[in-house]
């Protein structure tokens, strides 16, 4: 690679982290107002924020819904990509499209649809309403994580597991689950830092259960409050080790499937 | 009366509007080595996945030791497969693998570690036991594979062209571990392959299949000396193929008219009927013979202690003739240089067409 090249990548790598490593630095900073030069280390915000009933009920209902939706999602993610893997049927493609359809609608669209859908129904501003919405938002990533992964194998596999003996649900269960494993746990992961930190479709469908991300806005509204800096860090903590590890796990796998 | 163990009763496969098998009428008995061959796409291994269940004849009937299997689900069958990826499962080491069939059955841990040693130990790779089946060579593989199918004790053994893989070399070492392992189980083995020098190498009968259909059942020695129909004489090996119509026929011999000429040939004919007289490349002489023919050399295929000719009549037929490579250097074969080809009259090998 170039040094040009480099110097490219570093500037974009910068441009993208910047914002967030002075956010982080705001965090430990005992002044009031963000201003240069920093003045002196506190944790003081930290304290702040712990204290705060507000910021454990977020945080509860992020962990929550992030939790639940992971397990959905990557539930739904792996029912479609094993289908997509096994059967051909008429319309499989549009089936698909369908499918991998909501990535590609404007969120705020979607947020709108959701909390006309939701109070439509009588579910509106509920953690189970956010749960819903961040389920349709990331089970077509975890469906083409698993994807990925099921185009990997030798398809004589499944086969070969009945031929020994395997019913279809115990080969599912000997054979396919197995060779899919790190890619449900990427999914896991990614699904989960995708949800802990999603704000918009959070603000419109969550009504009075907050998320973190909801929580962040409220404050932000309200104040310029050093707070938000700490809990910025905090959820871009959580997100990047999520994503990290989801990587990390598809990353090693496709290295050895390539070695 | 007991029935062979494995009978085939006009099976017939369909895939939508492309017919993989048709008319299949094939019985296999107990303790034999069949080879099933024939080139890609001629049904051989959908005959294959028939057997293990994996396919469902769409007509006909397949019977298993006596029992209709047509609708028994593959894993309620004991016909374990040798794949040609050998689809170990990756994510389990070779004894893994090995225990697979037996866990599958409720064996309990225990014994089904001692059944997987004994195979492993049987297929001389009990040392690799732990290892992660993709560190292994593509024999240790193989072994697995072999070892994986066979745990369970089958009375039948698929096999789908399970050393395609691998070097040539080790081709010839892994024909001799099947041989002599069908021997010591006495137990039959269903082998398919595209490769003529694997079946012919272990087959106590080879069925050659084209386009759907099974051309011809037989030893390798009667499939090679007598080919039933020109498919067969043509897939298999080197065979001089001249097509023309009998000419005469009387008292177990026929005379056949071809463009380069009429030769009798032993066999039965009416006048008038298209036959072919087929005459193998290593029954032909360089030099002369009962029946001859002028020839035209285009090159030759040197492998070893055997060379192969191959010619050109003066009408373009294409001619090929076998000699051992130490007789070469008396023979006058250089590309270019017209010699006479001749065969003995009961070396010819009479085919009446669309028989």
């Amino acid at each position: 690679m170039t040094l040009f090249l480099r110097a490219y990548l570093a500037l974009i790598v910068g441009f993208i982290f910047l914002p967030i490593v002075v956010s982080m630095a705001f965090s430990f900073n005992d002044a009031r107002f963000p201003t240069l030069p920093l003045s002196g280390f506190t944790t003081i915000w930290y304290e702040t924020i712990f204290a705060d009933p507000d910021f454990w009920r977020a945080a509860k209902n992020s962990l929550i819904v992030s939790g639940c939706t992971c397990v959905i999602a990557t539930f739904l993610g792996f029912c479609t990509a094993y289908t997509d893997y096994r059967y051909s049927f008429r319309g499989k493609s549009l089936f698909l499209a369908i499918i991998l359809l909501p990535p590609t609608i404007p969120l705020i669209i979607i947020a709108l649809a959701m909390l006309a859908w939701f109070s439509r129904v009588g579910m509106s501003g509920q953690v189970v309403s956010i749960i819903a919405a961040h389920t349709v938002l990331t089970a077509p990533f975890a469906m083409a994580i698993i994807r990925l992964r099921l185009s990997q194998i030798d398809e004589s596999l499944e086969a070969a597991a009945w031929n020994l003996g395997a019913s279809e649900w115990r080969a599912m269960r000997e054979v396919i689950l197995p060779f899919c494993k790190p890619a449900i746990l990427s999914s896991l992961f990614l699904t989960a830092a995708v949800s802990f930190d999603e704000f918009t479709v959070s603000w419109f469908v969550s009504g009075l259960n907050k998320t973190l991300p909801v929580h962040v806005l409220e404050i932000v509204q309200g104040t310029i409050d050093p707070q938000v800096n700490a809990i910025g860090t905090l959820v871009f903590g959580v997100s990047i080790t999520l994503v990290v590890i989801s990587q990390l796990l598809i990353f090693f796998r496709l290295q050895k499937a390539a070695s | 009366m007991t029935e062979p163990l494995v009978v085939l009763e006009k099976v017939e496969k369909r895939f939508d509007d492309f017919v993989a098998v048709t008319g299949a009428d094939l019985t296999i008995g107990e303790g034999e080595f069949v080879a099933i061959m024939g080139p890609s796409g001629c049904g051989k291994t959908t005959t294959l996945r028939m057997l293990a269940g994996l396919d469902a004849p769409t007509s006909g009937e397949i019977r298993i030791a006596g029992k209709v299997m047509n609708a028994v689900a593959a894993h309620e069958r004991d016909t374990p497969m040798v794949w040609q990826s050998l689809a170990l499962f990756p994510f389990l080491n070779a004894r893994e693998n090995v225990e697979f069939g037996l866990k599958m059955r409720g064996v309990d841990a225990a014994e089904r570690k001692t059944r997987a040693m004994n195979w492993l130990e049987r297929m001389e790779i009990a040392e690799f036991a732990e290892r992660n089946v993709e560190t292994l060579s593509g024999g240790q593989r193989q072994r697995v594979a072999l070892a994986r199918a066979l745990v369970t004790e089958p009375q039948l053994l698929l096999l789908d062209e399970p050393l395609s893989a691998l070097d040539a070399h080790l081709v010839i070492r892994m024909q001799s571990v099947l041989t002599k392992l069908q021997r010591e189980l006495g137990i039959t083995f269903v082998y398919v392959t595209h490769s003529q020098s694997e079946a012919f190498a272990m087959a106590d009968r080879v069925v050659i299949m084209s386009r759907g259909e099974i051309a011809q059942v037989g030893t390798p020695r009667e499939v090679y000396r007598a080919p039933a129909t020109r498919f067969v004489a043509e897939f298999v090996g080197r065979n001089n193929i001249l097509p023309g119509k009998v000419a005469a026929a009387m008292g177990g011999s026929v005379t056949v008219e071809t463009a380069l000429g009429a030769f009798a040939v032993p066999g039965e004919a009416a006048v008038g009927a298209d036959a072919s007289i087929v005459v193998s490349a290593d029954m032909m002489q360089v030099g002369g013979g009962e029946n001859t023919i002028e020839a035209t050399v285009i090159s030759e295929e040197f492998v070893g202690s055997i060379v192969t000719a191959f010619l050109e009549a003066k009408d373009g037929t294409e001619l090929k003739v076998q000699v051992q490579e130490r007789v070469l250097a008396d023979l006058d074969l250089t590309a270019g240089s017209t010699v006479t080809l001749g065969w003995a009259t009961k070396d010819g090998h009479l085919l009446v067409e669309g028989t």
